[in-house]
């Protein structure tokens, strides 16, 4: 096979996973050209990534709760409640950082897997259960911030999560030094990997992509991390959410695709009945599920808090929404089974980056509306049109 | 006999790239039986397609003459239209809807704007007594069994004035006397005037009933047989269906070694709480080491539920009595204890509960013993491909790789990639759920390989089948049973199918 035509059979075989990617490169090229080059300058990257962050953490719980074909409404008040928490614990009872955010994370998994108990324990649809939840949450964040009205945040550290970076060390002609050095660390260990792979792939004898084409995904994967660590350290560097957001991915995208539990999940999505019987336990899958996304919430939440420096008392309204979105552009399947941690993450990029574009642009809150839907429906509807050729 | 009502002519359907049919010629009388009879993928499914125009015309080579006229469907609706209906062999019935509702489902009768549903359940009550139903046509149809919901369905077509019936293996859920009935009802139409179409697998039946049938072999027309010049036979169906005389069905097994008792039941009772009655009772019931046993007996007659309340007991039934293992009394409470003491259960509804169509034949393969493959709960992805790679070779899965969707496999595939799950458990009993439903007589041969190989390794087998011919060909010992109790054991000397079929109809 030549190299071109190795290249294009790759692509066909693979568009459905490719497909995200190209349509963000088109969003993030489009306001390019349309804003001159402002879309693209390190500061507003840096605010894009900032703003999306307590969406994509969302996301990622909400593709895992989608793959095991259920829903989860409750994440947004949860979000906002666990986060007006979070500001109550720092302000009016004083207790540190430090302990507050471990906290507020297990409440969340508490939270999550009440939720899971409801469904996988009683067997209440998850929509009507997460329902009530939602509206159980959306009380108790009135209740807790009825008296003070917003609570304004104050302790530095917390703050930093949503608007502060990491520390530089030093500046390199104007750039973000301790920024470069994460980003060429990343650049190789990722080269380290696909080369430990591909020699551990040739051990067993099995098939590689040619050289050409290993040589050019390297080339073309560097050159994104390099593109993008550039642009973040021509401003403040890495921000300490996009830090959070990369860990998160990075630990959801291991846990989905290398471990005995993430394909357990994937299993019950794709058949409950036959994972069942494959002696896989559903209920405790449907438990793990929901935890991790009642913590995926709280972390949210603490975002969320931490950007604005205050928890208001309508905090996480609608959050549910933009998860569940996200995780549809990014490719999740509501049939159950499909769908992946890294693409909900693409996903929030996505509708941050048109929110963003339009922003810069001066389109109306009216037509932003109407084109985020319009995304959301070509991205289900590329879903199902690249499926039915499959199939 | 009044010349032919339907004359397919030259059909050919390509699906990228693959000839289903090329150049069938099918013809049927008006007012016989004609059944259709090929092996799996043969072609019968979509010839019946394309004449109910599920493929619109122009998708399709060829021409339809029926009644006549040639025809050009372009939806299921038109041929409806000419009375021609097709009944699939998934029922599509509304459970929980009455008969009456369902028999004129998108028909209903009407005065002015509004169904009359008075003369509804009139109208509906006669179509009963047409299909020898008796039953309230206010039931509801999820409380009627498989075989009355067969005959509901027959209603459904006269209510929509049917001139051509066809029916896709319409007995294929039914015990012996459902079938019994629905072959006497067919008759009883042909003497009304109705031409039936009918496909089956079960050759005693097309014997029984057929007219003429037409044997379908790799999407060509291979002959039309017609009783009225010589009685049709089972062993020139076979000939026709196969290309080749069946000598040996059953691979011979060499080196019987039967060792000691494996699994032990006694007084073994299972509770279905739900249906509120006993699923099995009172069985005894043992296995040896390396030893085939078959469970015969009737659809429904509790053979699936009994394995499965050995089986870690998904449907959480109530036990009672005593299971032994290697002589050792055993509680196996959830699926994994089954499992991780040895047992693994191949299902008979594979694409319900036994497969991730969705997901590659690797991960199929490894999914019930993911252990297997990871250390600390990391997947070894190598490792896998390994292990996958091994079974399709070792068990002949065909594949264009180990990534292909199980969802786009042969039903034959899709079976041995089960067994191979299975397998990868590292089983000491394999039950095997009527292991050959669906699939071609190539891979039913492939599959008896497998199991006498297994065999000889020392495994032992229990197999559950609804086609005698199986059980008798490759058991050592056979269980009949009937209505959630052992009917009777019999020895493989001593067993034939009259006996079998006598004790499941005590």
């Amino acid at each position: 096979m030549t190299f071109f035509n190795e290249a294009k059979f790759l692509i066909k075989e693979n568009i459905r996973d490719y497909g995200m990617y190209i349509a963000l490169f088109v969003i993030l090229l489009t306001f390019s050209i349309l804003t001159d080059g402002l879309f693209m300058s390190s500061r507003n990257i840096s605010n894009l990534l900032d703003s999306a962050g307590y969406i994509a953490v969302l996301a990622v719980g909400m593709t895992l709760v989608i793959v095991i074909r259920h829903i989860d409404l409750s994440v947004g008040f949860a979000a906002g409640f666990l986060g007006a928490i979070a500001a109550i614990f720092l302000t009016q009872m004083g207790v540190s950082v430090y302990i507050t955010i471990p906290v507020i994370l297990v409440f969340g998994i508490f939270a999550g897997l009440f939720n899971g108990f409801l469904i996988a324990q009683i067997g209440i649809p998850a929509f009507v259960a997460t329902l009530a939840a939602m509206l159980i949450f959306r009380g108790a964040l009135l209740r807790v911030t009825e008296r003070t009205g917003t609570i304004i945040v104050n302790d530095e550290k917390f703050n930093a999560l949503g608007n502060g970076f990491i520390p530089s060390i030093a500046e390199v002609n104007g750039l973000h030094l301790l920024t470069l050095i994460i980003g060429l660390a990343g650049i190789l260990l990722y080269i380290y990997s696909e080369f430990s792979n591909r020699r551990n792939k040739k051990k067993y004898q099995f098939d590689v992509v040619s050289k050409g084409i290993f040589a050019m995904k390297l080339v073309l994967v560097s050159a994104v991390i390099a593109y993008i660590t550039w642009i973040l350290a021509g401003y403040n560097g890495f921000s300490w959410t996009v830090v959070i957001m990369l860990a998160v991915v990075v630990i959801y995208h291991f846990l989905t695709t290398k471990t005995v539990l993430g394909r357990h999940i994937y299993a019950v999505g794709s058949n409950p009945e036959a994972a069942h019987l494959s002696g896989i336990n559903v209920k405790k899958i449907t438990y793990i599920v929901f935890g991790s996304m009642g913590m995926l919430a709280a972390l949210s939440g603490i975002l969320f808090t931490s950007r604005l420096q205050s928890a208001t008392t309508t905090a996480g309204t609608l959050f549910e929404l933009d998860a569940i979105a996200a995780a549809y552009v990014g490719g999740v399947s509501s049939a159950g089974g499909v769908g992946k941690v890294t693409g909900a993450i693409i996903g929030a990029i996505v509708m941050a980056s048109l929110t963003s574009g339009m922003n810069l642009m001066g389109v109306g809150i009216s037509y932003q509306y109407i084109i985020r839907g319009g995304v959301l429906a070509a991205a289900v509807i590329f879903d199902v049109m690249t499926r039915r050729k499959r199939g | 006999m009044s010349g032919y009502i339907l004359e397919m002519k030259g059909i050919s359907k390509e699906f990228t790239g693959v000839k289903a049919l090329s150049d069938v010629n099918f013809k049927v009388e008006k007012g016989e039986i004609h059944c259709l009879i090929g092996e799996n993928g043969a072609g019968k499914s979509t010839l019946m397609k394309v004449l109910s125009g599920v493929y619109p015309h122009g998708a399709y080579q060829g021409d339809i003459i029926y009644e006549g006229k040639a025809q050009e469907f372009n939806t299921i609706n038109d041929s409806v239209g000419a009375g021609i209906v097709i009944i699939h062999q998934e029922l599509a019935l509304f459970p929980d809807l009455t008969v009456y509702e369902n028999i004129f489902a998108g028909n209903e009768v009407k005065r002015g704007s509004f169904v009359d549903w008075n003369e509804t359940i009139v109208q509906a009550k006669k179509l009963l007594q047409k299909v020898k139903l008796k039953v309230n046509p206010e039931t509801l149809v999820k409380d009627l069994s498989v075989g009355k919901q067969q005959l509901v369905e027959i209603a459904k077509a006269l209510s929509k004035d049917v001139k051509l019936l066809i029916l896709d293996e319409p007995t294929a859920a039914l015990n012996e006397d459902d079938s019994e009935n629905l072959l006497n009802l067919l008759k009883d139409l042909k003497q009304q005037g109705i031409t039936c179409i009918m496909i089956s697998h079960k050759l005693k039946e097309v014997i029984s009933i057929a007219d003429k049938a037409t044997v379908l072999r790799d999407g060509k027309t291979i002959c039309t047989l017609d009783a009225a010049e010589e009685p049709i036979s089972e062993s020139v169906i076979i000939k026709n269906m196969v290309g080749r005389e069946i000598e040996d069905i059953y691979p011979k097994r060499l080196n019987k070694k039967i060792g000691d008792d494996l699994l032990q039941l006694f007084n073994w009772n299972a509770y279905d709480v739900e249906l509120g009655r006993y699923v099995a009772k009172n069985v005894n019931f043992h296995i040896k080491k390396g030893e085939i046993v078959g469970i015969a007996g009737l659809m429904g007659s509790g053979r699936t539920e009994l394995a499965l309340s050995i089986f870690g007991n998904p449907k959480n039934y109530k036990l009672s009595g005593e299971l032994l293992w290697n002589g050792k009394e055993k509680k196996l409470p959830h699926t994994r204890d089954a499992i991780k003491a040895g047992i693994a259960y191949v299902t008979e509804d594979r694409k319900g509960n036994g497969l991730f169509l969705l997901q590659d034949i690797k991960n199929n393969v490894t999914v019930a013993n993911l252990k297997g493959i990871s250390s600390n709960g990391i997947i070894n992805d190598n490792e896998e491909i390994k292990v996958a790679g091994e079974y399709r070779k070792s068990i002949n899965i065909k594949a264009s790789s180990l990534e292909q969707n199980v969802g786009n496999l042969s039903g034959g595939n899709q079976q041995k990639v089960s067994i191979g799950k299975w397998l990868f458990v590292g089983p000491r009993l394999l039950i095997l759920d009527e292991p050959t439903r669906g699939i071609d007589v190539g891979a039913k041969f492939e599959i008896y390989t497998i199991m006498n190989k297994l065999i000889s390794e020392g495994l032992s087998i229990i197999m559950i089948s609804s086609e005698l011919g199986e059980v008798l060909g490759m058991s050592d010992r056979i269980y009949v049973m009937g209505e959630g109790e052992i009917k009777g054991e019999l020895a493989i000397e001593e067993a034939s199918q009259e006996k079998i079929m006598h004790l499941a109809t005590q």
